[in-house]
């Protein structure tokens, strides 16, 4: 017997929105006055708890905003730091823009692709790592920059790399 | 008016429009891809770019885009400067990098947008040697096939799809240079208007699914200028056909009814005139089952013998025959005999609807005049169900809130994202009374889930709050008084209020309270407009004839009052309960059928005589917005089936009529016909204005019904003889049944069976045909109206009905219209029946416990006259003490009629 319990959104793929995720949403959906408005967020949300968006969190989220699932997908879609597909435990960016690219970027991103093994989009088999590009971390002053989950590192020498990661489990 | 210079000479145009807008409406062949005169512009594509030069001494000049360029007094472009010209060219490459090289297999080839504006910037030599990205596509129902590879990212089936029609289930994914137009999973698209994506899209992403089966180019199919028989709202089409089936329907542009776009019931609901079981040859049914095929004399024979020999002849006619066949049906049995075919609920209230439109003041705009109307009451229908198009034309009326406060801050109306951004959610009120939700419903300022009566009641209250002299509703509650206080004061204050009602439900109450509030506000000042909703294409036309109802001509068979009837395309089955009609086709001494679809009344009747449909007769309807319209033929049956027999419905009658009276078939005009029809009915006098005569020719030429590239004459009939046999004739139209005649855009004309222009092999070629894009063909958009309202307002109703209260044990049936599924012919066409939700029985949650019956289980619903058992489905929104059954499933349901429930036992979970 089931009552007096919330429903669950869940679109058959195992997906279910966290009731506290749910009511972080909605109080979200509040600051706005279109329920659009508040997807980037209800995508952070979910992706704060889960590391990525699942399927199913893209029903859930146009279920708790009241907006078709394809408004929800095309915001998730557009943004490159929503992840649609799993990453590793920690995402590395690094940035490509000009400033970076004439600073060193490319030998940085040959030496991290080769201490680690994989490539742009690619995650460790051990789950560790993602490596993605971005276009601009906003660091020129600090270039080559590249950025691993939420800290930024400026001026960044391939050597100093095996040091960086290690404080990354 | 603003006068620029192009290319160094001067031009009136329209300082509102854009300058591409302007180029366009000049004549003037300028590329583009995301504009749309119904949309506007975005900029996305920068295709349509020109120089424009800031003065006379500027030499230099700077590309702008035509389509976010006002076209100001003063301007001065350059369509033609070299840099513009290469800068159009190379943004064709750019689109076309990705772009698949499979023109020759691709469904839009022939009639693509892209293909032409490629051709017209002469991009002609692909230089991108790479690998191109490449999507996966989705099943989107049975209508729209996908073919992602080929978009260009013009953005415009969002736009159209979204912004325009309210659909929420297409979306644009992705970002730079891998985009996605498709659904967030794969399934059927769910909007009524998705299938105008196949003409809104510049290429082949989507395409006409139903056509693929049994494909032929644009320039390989015939066409000719044709009126939906689909519903009531008289959208032009253009029927395309290859081998005598139609393949495919075309939007064919009204610059008053249908512009650019129509439902999908009207694009892919043709198919039933393609059927393999239509008859094609006269039948005689002989009493002990068996069916003879008979030739067309001997049909005759036996048809005006079985005439002769009777006593007294009914005539049977129907709303979805033609004017000119209903009429020859009367003059056939004589007026004293004529029955409309239309059972007497619906025939109540389309009376009552011709009364309205002539004297409750206010007259019925035409669709483009409904968008721009300021605030809307809507009681007791659900418009996408019974008049797509309307609906469709409602929600931009709604939308064109937008309009009015950019032009507060001086953002012309065509930049539609500045509009859009600036307006968010603001919309001019609308107002919903139905009996459950509505897809418009999530426009509406309010919408009210009521009974058949209540939405009466509320109706009375809004007239009574918008004029005092309008009698007053006793008892009602307060929160209904408020919301009709509100109602009126939306409607009061609107620059131009328009009420819609009709005869869905089959409630003469809401039609005459929608009445009341139409007199009150002409009352007040005669602006804004009354719209009522008609069920079947010709149901205004056919109530003009002034036929009695289908009950008394089967009471009369029935009594024996007469012995023979005469039934015109209609299947009486579904009008009335089927041993009703039985009872009295049975008293009959002889039953002849004339219809183009093997129905129950057909098989019933002893004689049976192959009627020719839309596709291949003349004929006029009457819209609900009282315009008749003429539709042609657009093949020659017998062409490419020698043992055809089908003729249209007024050419059988008139041969009966020469049977009955033993003379032979006189040689009849069909322009004598409609003249005959008018004179009869004065009425209906506009109706021969409503189309060009046969003898109409443009540059001494008849019109061709095909495209001059029409490949394949000489040998698409070599299976059935080598030697090609000369094209049918057609004496009663203006057209010809080939490719020799007139086809082109130059010289202005009403009726225009496909449009085509040089460099334009897309739709997008009608604004070669119109005054200005958007506007209005140059040759006057076809149809005469024929409803005007008279001078004065007549006096208030007084009819309301007491409040609806549910009944114990009881239930009453509320009949509700649906798009696919509901209408008669359309529901022959297989793609229209595989998109028809499955039918359920709907009911409030309250009853629906008090029966303990959940979703799903199986009801048993029961009246004097019918047994039926249908799933459940609970709906929050209806009334408790309504019982919902969807339109179509059984004419012994009608809405009104008190209904027994009891839950099919053993069907819910097992008992532990």
């Amino acid at each position: 017997m089931r009552e007096n319990l919330e429903p669950l959104a869940s679109d058959g793929d195992g997906f279910v929105l966290d009731p506290q995720d749910r009511r972080a949403i909605e109080q979200e959906r509040r600051h706005y006055e279109q329920p659009q408005a508040a997807c980037i967020e209800a995508l952070k949300i979910v992706q704060r708890r889960h590391g990525w968006v699942p399927d199913g969190a893209i029903v859930a989220i146009a279920e708790t905003l009241g907006i078709g699932p394809a408004s929800v997908e095309g915001v998730a879609t557009f943004y490159s730091l929503i992840f649609r597909q799993p990453v590793g435990r920690h995402v590395i960016l690094i940035c490509d823009s000009s400033v970076c690219f004439l600073t060193g970027f490319e030998p940085l991103h040959a030496a991290l692709a080769g201490q680690l093994g994989i490539d742009f989009g690619q995650t460790t088999d051990d789950g560790r790592f993602t490596l993605l590009p971005a276009c601009c971390l906003g660091a020129c002053d600090g270039a080559p920059a590249l950025m691993i989950d939420d800290d930024t590192y400026a001026t960044v020498a391939a050597e100093d790399l095996a040091t960086l990661l290690e404080a990354y489990p | 008016m603003a006068t620029i210079q192009v290319d160094g000479r001067r031009y009136a145009v329209d300082d509102r429009d854009n300058l591409l807008q302007a180029c366009l409406t000049l004549g003037f062949d300028l590329p583009y891809f995301c504009w749309h005169p119904a949309m506007g512009s975005v900029g996305a594509c920068r295709q349509c770019a020109v120089k424009q030069y800031r003065d006379a001494d500027d030499t230099q000049g700077a590309l702008v885009m035509a389509c976010m360029t006002p076209a100001a007094d003063g301007t001065r472009i350059s369509i033609a400067d070299d840099q513009a010209r290469e800068f159009r060219a190379n943004v064709i490459e750019w689109l076309m990098v990705h772009h698949p090289h499979d023109c020759p297999v691709c469904e839009e080839g022939g009639h693509c947008h892209l293909q032409d504006m490629t051709v017209m910037t002469g991009h002609h030599r692909r230089r991108y040697r790479f690998r191109k990205r490449t999507h996966r596509n989705q099943y989107l129902g049975p209508f729209i096939a996908h073919e992602m590879n080929r978009c260009i990212t013009c953005y415009r089936c969002v736009r159209f799809y979204r912004d325009y029609a309210g659909g929420t289930d297409l979306g644009a994914f992705g970002a730079g240079d891998n985009i996605y137009f498709g659904r967030h999973r794969e399934g059927v698209l769910e909007n009524a208007f998705a299938g105008n994506l196949t003409e809104v899209c510049p290429t082949g992403v989507f395409t006409d699914r139903p056509h693929s089966e049994r494909y032929a180019r644009k320039w390989d199919l015939q066409f000719a200028p044709s009126v939906c028989h689909q519903c009531a709202v008289g959208c032009n089409t253009s029927p395309g056909e290859r081998y005598g089936e139609i393949r495919r329907i075309e939007n064919r542009y009204h610059g008053e009814v249908n512009r650019f776009f129509l439902c999908d019931r009207g694009r892919f609901g043709h198919g039933y005139v393609n059927r393999d079981d239509r008859p094609r040859r006269p039948e005689w049914h002989a009493a002990a089952g068996e069916t003879r095929v008979l030739d067309v004399d001997e049909a005759l024979e036996r048809g005006g013998e079985a005439l002769r020999r009777a006593r007294r002849v009914i005539g049977i006619g129907s709303p979805r025959a033609s004017l000119e066949s209903n009429h020859q049906l009367c003059e056939l049995v004589g007026q004293d005999n004529f029955s409309t075919g239309i059972a007497e609920r619906e025939q109540v209230c389309l009376a009552r609807m011709r009364r309205l439109n002539l004297d409750a003041g206010l007259p019925t705009p035409t669709l483009r005049e409904v968008e721009a109307h300021d605030a809307v009451l809507v009681l007791g229908e659900d418009l996408i169900a019974s008049a797509a198009r309307l609906g469709l034309a409602v929600r931009q009326a709604v939308l064109g809130r937008r309009e009015v406060l950019a032009e507060a801050r001086d953002i012309p109306a065509w930049n539609a994202e500045a509009v859009m951004t600036l307006a968010q959610d603001a919309r001019h009120p609308l107002f919903i009374a139905y009996p459950t939700t509505t897809e418009l419903d999530a426009i509406a300022e309010r919408c009210l889930h009521l009974a058949p009566d209540d939405i009466a009641r509320l109706g009375f209250a809004v007239a009574h709050a918008i004029d005092a002299t309008a009698p007053a509703v006793g008892g009602l509650d307060e929160r209904t008084r408020a919301t009709a206080e509100r109602i009126a004061e939306a409607l009061r204050s609107a620059r131009r209020p328009l009420v819609i009602a009709g005869g869905s439900l089959e409630s003469p109450a809401i039609l005459e309270a929608a009445g009341n509030v139409a007199r009150a506000l002409a009352t007040r000042e005669r602006r804004g407009g009354l719209t009522l909703v008609r069920r079947e294409a010709n149901s205004t036309g056919v109530e003009l004839l002034d036929g009695r109802p289908l009950e008394w001509a089967l009471d009369a068979l029935g009594q024996g009052d007469a012995d023979a009837v005469v039934v015109l395309e209609n299947d009486l089955h579904r009008r009335l309960p089927g041993e009703r009609v039985d009872r009295a086709l049975a008293a009959a001494e002889t039953v002849i059928a004339l219809d183009h679809q093997r129905t129950a009344t057909w098989e019933r009747a002893h004689l049976g005589l192959p009627a020719a449909s839309f596709a291949e007769a003349d004929g006029t309807l009457v819209s609900l917005e009282g315009r008749a319209q003429r539709f042609y033929p657009v093949y020659e049956p017998r062409y490419h089936r020698p043992e055809s027999r089908i003729h249209p419905g007024w050419r059988w009658l008139l041969a009966l009529h020469a049977g009955l009276q033993r003379r032979t078939l006189p040689d009849v005009a069909f322009d004598d016909l409609t003249r005959d029809c008018a004179r009869r009915h004065p009425v209906l006098a506009g109706i021969v204005a409503a189309a060009p005569g046969a003898d109409e020719r443009v540059c001494g030429l008849k019109l061709a019904r095909q495209p001059h590239r029409y490949s394949g004459r000489t040998a698409m009939r070599a299976d059935l003889d080598v030697s090609e046999p000369s094209p049918p004739r057609d004496p009663d139209t203006p057209f010809t049944f080939s490719m020799e005649g007139y086809a082109g855009f130059d010289r202005p004309r009403r009726e225009v069976p496909f449009a085509w222009a040089p460099g334009w092999n897309s739709p997008q070629a009608w604004n070669k045909f119109t005054d200005e894009v958007g506007g209005h063909l140059r040759g006057g958009d076809p149809g005469a109206r024929l409803l005007e309202p008279a001078a004065g307002v007549a006096g208030h109703v007084d009819a309301i009905p007491p409040p609806f209260e549910a009944g114990v044990g009881e239930w009453r049936v509320v009949v509700l219209p649906r798009l696919f599924g509901g209408e008669e012919t359309s529901s022959r066409a297989a793609p229209i029946m595989a998109r028809a939700p499955a039918p359920t029985l709907r009911l409030a949650p309250a009853d629906a416990r008090r029966l303990a019956a959940e979703a799903g289980d199986t009801l048993v619903i029961e009246t004097s006259l019918v047994h039926l058992t249908l799933p459940l489905l609970v709906d929050a929104a209806l009334p408790s003490g309504l019982v919902g059954i969807p339109a179509g499933l059984a004419a012994a349901l009608s809405s009104g009629a008190p209904a027994r429930l009891s839950v099919v036992p053993g069907d819910g979970e097992a008992q532990p």
